[in-house]
């Protein structure tokens, strides 16, 4: 079983799939750092943001319930901010009496609040994009293009190329875990052996997998050795910058740029 | 079954401030490139190819958990286990490999957010596994036990202590205040860092026994561990003894950005860095319970430690 479920590139035939790598990862970047310095309450800034994050998702065929829905897997992080509501003193909102204490929600709270989540929601769904729109050799180009040492990239290279077929280790020593200790089928009914037991048996799987991981790096050295690898990772010279791929490069910053002039003036 | 997405160690992108972000960022890209010259000059060639797939072996091992209680299960982190099978600078490297993949392909964890997220996982984690591990390693001379007991500290401190530094990053950035971050961070990776000791453990107990080879007992220290010894050792303390400190008194970050005068500067929304918490009558006794569960331990482990490096002279004098 290979586990191609979990590439998140989705093949499909539009200009976002097809603009230049490095131009999506430079602005996906650009995209986030905007986000990230748009001040607080600027709400027609953010607005704008998901307005062009959200063209983005319907020019590149991915449909917007696709990337919402991935994007709500990584939300539940918006928890750690929840209190700023509580302790940034200012206009008072409600308040909410737990037991002896007495939480005061402020305005100025809230709007910290809902900028937080609103700045990470925006960023999750840009790099949401850019994973789905691009083939992870390519996302490898661009990142050596913008400056990643070759050692790193080819690191990034090898654990991919690894990545699945070590997947596939994991899961057949879970499917083993699972054929001889009893898994109990029914929600909530314990599977065997105390918890002490039950962390032997996971760590002996991790150990194994270790162990098969470390063997096969020696066939893979082996298998390179072959083919000429003397210690010194080559890679494909960068394919050259097209015209089109400048342009949208410098039209996006531009863009962005604009944006967050336009917010910090008016709410910085 | 599936790859789950969420680990509350992964800051997203929006939750730091832009200031923090790139600080962190520079220390981080600057500790990487240090320990890829390292291992480009140290390590052979045979170590590349170890390096990437040992990095997708860390991505799947998070895949194998154990059921603890009500839905909960550990699960395996992975700094502490890199740092005891490949040394500290590969380890480097190896982390940096995956926190990296993780948050580009995956999301799990921002892309401004990544100097962040590397620099508690690959850096503080670490760092924080090598000082731990080397330390207890050496009293052990040599003996077998000794790879077990701090095969489960290591990883244990390296969550807990790389925790605490995700909490006060947050907090820097204003996003969750310090006495409610550092509590609820520590505390969740407390047990978090149960889950990952036992598993190291039993990953170590195999190796051991199958590949004794792997886990260099009592072999020679490579050149210039000391100096990751010490900076593992400074990051555990500062952040141990910072994190209370912040959480205690939420104000003295606010004290400290005074007097270095960043208050000044702080007026306009890019340097916004330390904003204004005040907790209106929350007496949070719980969270204090806590965090002076955390001082407690550190203050054992550092007693334990000198009691046993003094227990460890006696005889060689």
């Amino acid at each position: 079983m290979h586990l191609h479920f979990l590439d998140p590139y989705q093949h499909r035939a539009s200009p976002v799939h097809a603009l230049d790598a490095r131009v999506k990862f430079v602005l996906t970047l650009a995209f986030i750092l905007t986000a990230s310095l748009t001040p607080v309450a600027a709400w027609p800034v953010y607005i704008l943001l998901l307005a062009v994050i959200l063209s983005v998702e319907i020019l590149s065929g991915l449909g917007v319930g696709y990337v919402l829905k991935r994007s709500a897997l990584a939300l539940s992080f918006v928890l750690a901010a929840l209190p700023v509501i509580f302790t940034i003193q200012g206009q008072t909102l409600f308040t909410l009496p737990i037991g002896a204490w007495t939480l005061t929600a402020s305005v100025e709270g809230l709007e910290r609040f809902v900028s937080v989540a609103l700045k990470s929601w925006l960023s999750v769904q840009a790099a949401i994009v850019l994973a789905a729109s691009t083939r992870f050799p390519e996302l490898l180009q661009a990142m050596r293009a913008v400056g990643i040492p070759r050692l790193l990239a080819a690191m990034f290279g090898l654990m991919w190329r690894y990545l699945f077929v070590l997947v596939d280790e994991a899961m057949r020593l879970m499917r083993a875990r699972a054929a001889r200790s009893g898994r109990g089928t029914e929600a909530g009914s314990r599977s065997g052996g105390s918890v002490a037991w039950r962390a032997r048996v996971a760590g002996g799987m991790a150990g194994s997998l270790f162990l098969r991981a470390f063997e096969r790096s020696d066939r893979i050295y082996v298998a390179m050795l072959s083919r000429g690898y003397d210690g010194e990772v080559r890679a494909l010279p960068l394919p050259p910058f097209t015209g089109a791929g400048r342009l949208s490069l410098a039209a996006g910053l531009a863009f962005l740029g604009l944006l967050l002039i336009f917010g910090i003036a008016f709410w910085g | 079954m599936l790859y789950s997405p969420v680990q509350p160690m992964h800051i997203p992108d929006g939750f730091l401030s832009t200031l923090v972000s790139i600080v962190l960022w520079v220390i981080s890209a600057i500790s990487v490139a240090y320990a890829l010259r390292r291992v480009g000059k140290d390590l052979g060639e045979r170590q590349a190819p170890l390096m990437g797939v040992l990095a997708a072996a860390i991505f799947a091992g998070q895949m194998l958990n154990f059921t603890v209680a009500g839905g909960t299960s550990g699960h395996l982190l992975g700094a502490a286990i890199a740092t005891i099978l490949l040394g500290p600078w590969a380890a480097v490297i190896v982390m940096t490999t995956v926190v990296s993949v993780q948050a580009l392909i995956f999301q799990d964890g921002g892309l401004l957010a990544l100097g962040a997220n590397l620099f508690n996982m690959a850096v503080v984690g670490v760092a924080v596994s090598y000082f731990v591990y080397t330390s207890i390693q050496k009293l052990a001379r040599g003996k077998s036990w000794g790879v077990f007991v701090v095969g489960a500290l290591a990883a244990w401190f390296s969550i807990v202590i790389a925790s605490l530094a995700a909490a006060l990053e947050l907090a820097l950035s204003g996003t969750s205040p310090a006495n409610i971050a550092v509590p609820a961070m520590g505390g969740i990776h407390m047990l978090i860092g149960v889950g990952e000791g036992l598993i190291t453990v039993g990953a170590l107990t195999f190796l051991y026994a199958a590949r004794p080879d792997l886990l260099h007992i009592g072999e020679a220290a490579p050149k210039g561990s000391a100096a990751v010894w010490t900076g593992g050792l400074v990051l555990a303390v500062i952040l141990a003894v910072l994190s209370p400190l912040a959480s205690a008194h939420p104000d003295g970050l606010e004290w400290v950005a005074e007097q270095q005068g960043f208050l000044d500067t702080a007026q306009g929304p890019l340097y916004n860095v330390i904003p204004d918490y005040v907790f209106p009558g929350i007496t949070n006794e719980a969270f204090a319970t806590i965090v002076a569960g955390i001082v407690g331990v550190v203050i054992v482990f550092g007693v334990a430690l000198g009691v046993a490096y003094v227990q460890r002279k006696r005889p060689t004098t």
